[in-house]
């Protein structure tokens, strides 16, 4: 009976009686939401283009920030940095595909996953050999990036926010918006969902599919950038980071593949949704369950539609 | 970069060199499991940099021990249990004289095999706690504190700052903690002291993938309020929990880390907020000792080692320079009791369990004042030595505390417990046949 208490009626009455906490744990949560979306968007972006499941978006995102903070070491202002990290992402972009992507056009979907895997190991690899396995600091006030917090007097309690958190979600939100105007309103863009629908087709009516894979890849290495940068200024920036992009597979699962706004509602249910559980229903198990609640959500959200919640739903006939 | 690139270049040469002279002459082989990368490398660099560093110093300074160089191979484990395993089984070929796994997890793989195979296992305040009990785990050797002595120690600090430990009754004291074998070691024993003192022990439990997202731990330590933070982190985690500490307004001198959570790199992430974070520790930090000198300029400067310069000093690193201390004392210990130069793995562990390292022997060799007196014993493998807490002023780490013993007689009865209790889950376990010095 107490369990059932526990389980069915304590977290609601907890959530009644401290208002502000839960509303803390709803901004927590919302933030998480925002920094998992941001990573699941690296993944659509890639795979709304080539079908290919880019395994190597978690390397990444620290290989991004580590550049940044390795660059800045060197002497380099922040900003002039920044742009030569983003200038090194167009070089990896270009690189992938001209040596790994260009060759495998055509090739069924699991060789290209398996590539995108070589691609994770040689990235640990160099970035070790290069920046050394060290942790670093994220230059984030040198990025003009805001620090400290405030708190505000609400519902007879106390709710802090963090200035980089709000920058989080003002970043995300710009981010998400232009890569929805570039898919959506833009030539490129249309020729992106053409190849992501049939690779040879859209050859045959003259889109160079060397230039779009390039641009995706670039695209992601932009999302990889600010996703390291947010995540390294939450902890610090080093290989342990690459863990983190496994956040975005239940988001993915929930949002669907293929669809920019389903990252970010995905995210924003999975953020708030592990947050509320862990918070609330965890203690009941010993606490540690938001690392598998996430997939817990996703697949009850499957149950209902399978192809996610903005994913397309493909019927292929016979 | 390019510096780096040329320095790990340099000290790959450097150690193949070392493997070389190996071949050509008497030589004593130590295995070095360390993790250069991966989410625990922020802490594995700089304690495997110290513990090369001091040796490859012995070598150049002294010809290394008694006149006979050691030859120091690293593995690269990742912290990875698995890895670790394996590094054991591709180097117990090579006749090495100890193990040092550098991790919980490695440690309690390879004791019931180093036991078997009969290489001592050096797990340098770490490990499984009840490995100091000499009569049931002869191979194993955990100086100069157990987890269970950190942990009494932390609990002894908060006794004091409350006025007594018996001031502890109806307070909350959390556990932040690595859920692993690692951050699970230390709960025993807090569990029986917080029913003996009458505090309440709250547990947040860190997921070793989760250990750069710790919000939702800190988010219920907001709400749940605990007087006191007690914190098992390693790699990754330390920073991030610092900084999570710092994001709840959590007070950071009520904020106490086991010595493992004390790196230099750990606390310096959270900026100004992290001033008053407080660890323990068992030795010096600072770079002023005429060892660490040696090393600067035989070792450092001279371009044979990893060690980036101003990382001499930091926490971790002298940590990783005690380490080596031990066991170079160790097979000093051995080669006078034997009277052999080149001593074996069997020789080795008599030389850890008649190690004694008194104050004039910490001055001779050039760490006056780095650490208490040390002495281990046939029945005691650890000896409960003193330790302290150290505070984070926003740049180093200073004493808070002076020199205190742990809690021994709280602690000794559980660890023979637990001791007893271990050979018995894992019988037969094998009865004690190795003499202890003095028995004919």
């Amino acid at each position: 009976m107490e369990f059932l208490y526990n389980l069915l009626i304590d977290p609601f009455v907890q959530m009644v009686e401290l208002p502000d906490f839960f509303l803390q744990v709803l901004w927590e949560g919302f933030v998480s939401g925002v920094l998992y979306a941001l990573i699941a968007l690296g993944f659509v972006l890639i795979f709304k283009a080539s079908g290919v499941f880019n395994f190597a978006q978690g390397i990444m995102v620290v290989f991004a920030a580590l550049s940044l903070v390795g660059l800045y070491a060197l002497g380099m202002p922040a900003y002039i940095a920044l742009i030569a990290t983003i200038a090194i992402m167009g070089i990896l972009a270009v690189a992938v595909q001209k040596t790994i992507f260009h060759h495998l056009v055509n090739q069924p979907d699991i060789i290209l996953l398996m590539a995108t895997i070589g691609l994770t190991y040689f990235l640990i690899g160099f970035g070790e050999f290069v920046f050394g396995g060290d942790p670093k600091v994220m230059i984030t006030e040198e990025l003009g990036l805001p620090t400290g917090s405030t708190a505000f007097d609400v519902l007879g309690g106390l709710v802090i926010l963090q200035h980089i958190d709000i920058a989080a979600a003002v970043i995300a939100i710009i981010m998400v918006t232009a890569l929805a105007i570039f898919f959506n309103k833009t030539r490129i863009g249309r020729a992106l969902r053409a190849v992501a629908d049939d690779h040879q087709a859209a050859l045959s009516v003259g889109i160079s599919l060397d230039q779009i894979w390039i641009i995706v890849w670039f695209a992601a290495g932009i999302v990889a950038l600010a996703t390291g940068i947010m995540w390294g200024a939450r902890s610090d920036v080093s290989f342990a980071l690459e863990i983190i992009a496994f956040k975005a597979l239940p988001v993915l699962i929930l949002g669907g593949f293929t669809s920019i706004p389903g990252a970010i509602v995905g995210g924003l249910i999975i953020g708030i949704g592990e947050k509320i559980g862990e918070i609330y229903w965890g203690p009941l198990v010993g606490g540690g369950i938001e690392s598998w609640l996430a997939y817990v959500i996703a697949l009850i959200f499957l149950l209902f539609r399978p192809q996610g919640l903005f994913g397309e739903k493909i019927i292929e006939r016979v | 970069m390019l510096k780096k690139c040329a320095l790990g270049v340099a000290a790959i040469a450097f150690a193949g060199s070392l493997a070389a002279e190996a071949v050509a002459e008497d030589s004593m082989f130590i295995p070095l499991l360390s993790y250069r990368t991966g989410p625990f490398a922020g802490s594995g660099i700089p304690v495997a940099n110290g513990m090369y560093d001091y040796l490859a110093m012995l070598n150049e300074r002294d010809g290394g021990v008694g006149g006979v160089k050691i030859v120091v191979e690293e593995c690269e484990t990742g912290y990875d249990t698995q890895k670790g395993v394996e590094c054991y089984e591709g180097t117990k070929g090579k006749s090495p004289l100890v193990y040092n796994p550098y991790s919980t997890g490695i440690t309690l793989q390879l004791i019931p095999k180093a036991s078997v195979d009969k290489i001592p296992v050096l797990s340098m305040a770490y490990g499984l706690s009840a490995a100091a009990e000499g009569g049931v785990f002869p191979w194993v050797f955990n100086p100069p504190d157990t987890y269970w002595d950190g942990a009494s120690g932390v609990i002894k600090h908060i006794g004091d700052m409350e006025g007594g430990l018996e001031n502890l009754n109806g307070k909350k004291i959390g556990y932040i903690f690595l859920d692993a074998g690692y951050g699970r070691e230390p709960i025993p024993l807090l569990e029986e002291l917080a029913t003996e003192y009458g505090f309440e022990l709250l547990k947040y439990p860190v997921p070793g993938k989760e250990m750069q997202n710790q919000s939702s731990q800190w988010l219920n330590v907001r709400r749940d309020r605990p007087d006191y933070m007690v914190m098992w982190g390693w790699g990754a985690m330390n920073p991030t929990a610092i900084k999570e500490a710092i994001k709840i307004r959590y007070p950071m001198d009520k904020f106490i880390g086991i010595w493992w959570s004390g790196g230099d790199d750990d606390a310096r992430a959270g900026g100004e907020g992290a001033k008053g974070y407080k660890a323990m520790n068992f030795h010096g930090v600072g770079a002023e000792y005429p060892a660490l000198q040696d090393i600067q300029k035989l070792v450092v400067d001279a371009g044979k080692g990893h060690t980036e310069d101003g990382k001499i000093g930091e926490a971790l690193y002298n940590r990783g320079v005690y380490n080596s201390v031990l066991m170079a004392e160790a097979i000093r210990t051995a080669q006078e009791m034997t009277g052999k130069t080149v001593i074996d793995a069997s020789d080795m562990r008599m030389g850890l369990e008649n190690l004694e390292i008194t104050a004039e022997r910490w001055k001779e060799i050039g760490l006056e004042g780095f650490a208490p007196p040390i002495k281990l014993s046939c029945g005691d493998h650890s000896g409960h030595h003193m330790m302290y807490v150290s505070q984070w002023d926003g740049e180093k780490w200073v004493p808070a505390s002076d020199w205190f013993e742990p809690m021994t007689d709280k602690v000794q009865p559980l660890l023979q417990a637990a001791a007893a209790e271990y050979a018995e889950k894992n019988a037969p376990w094998p009865e004690r046949t190795e003499p202890c010095a003095g028995d004919s």
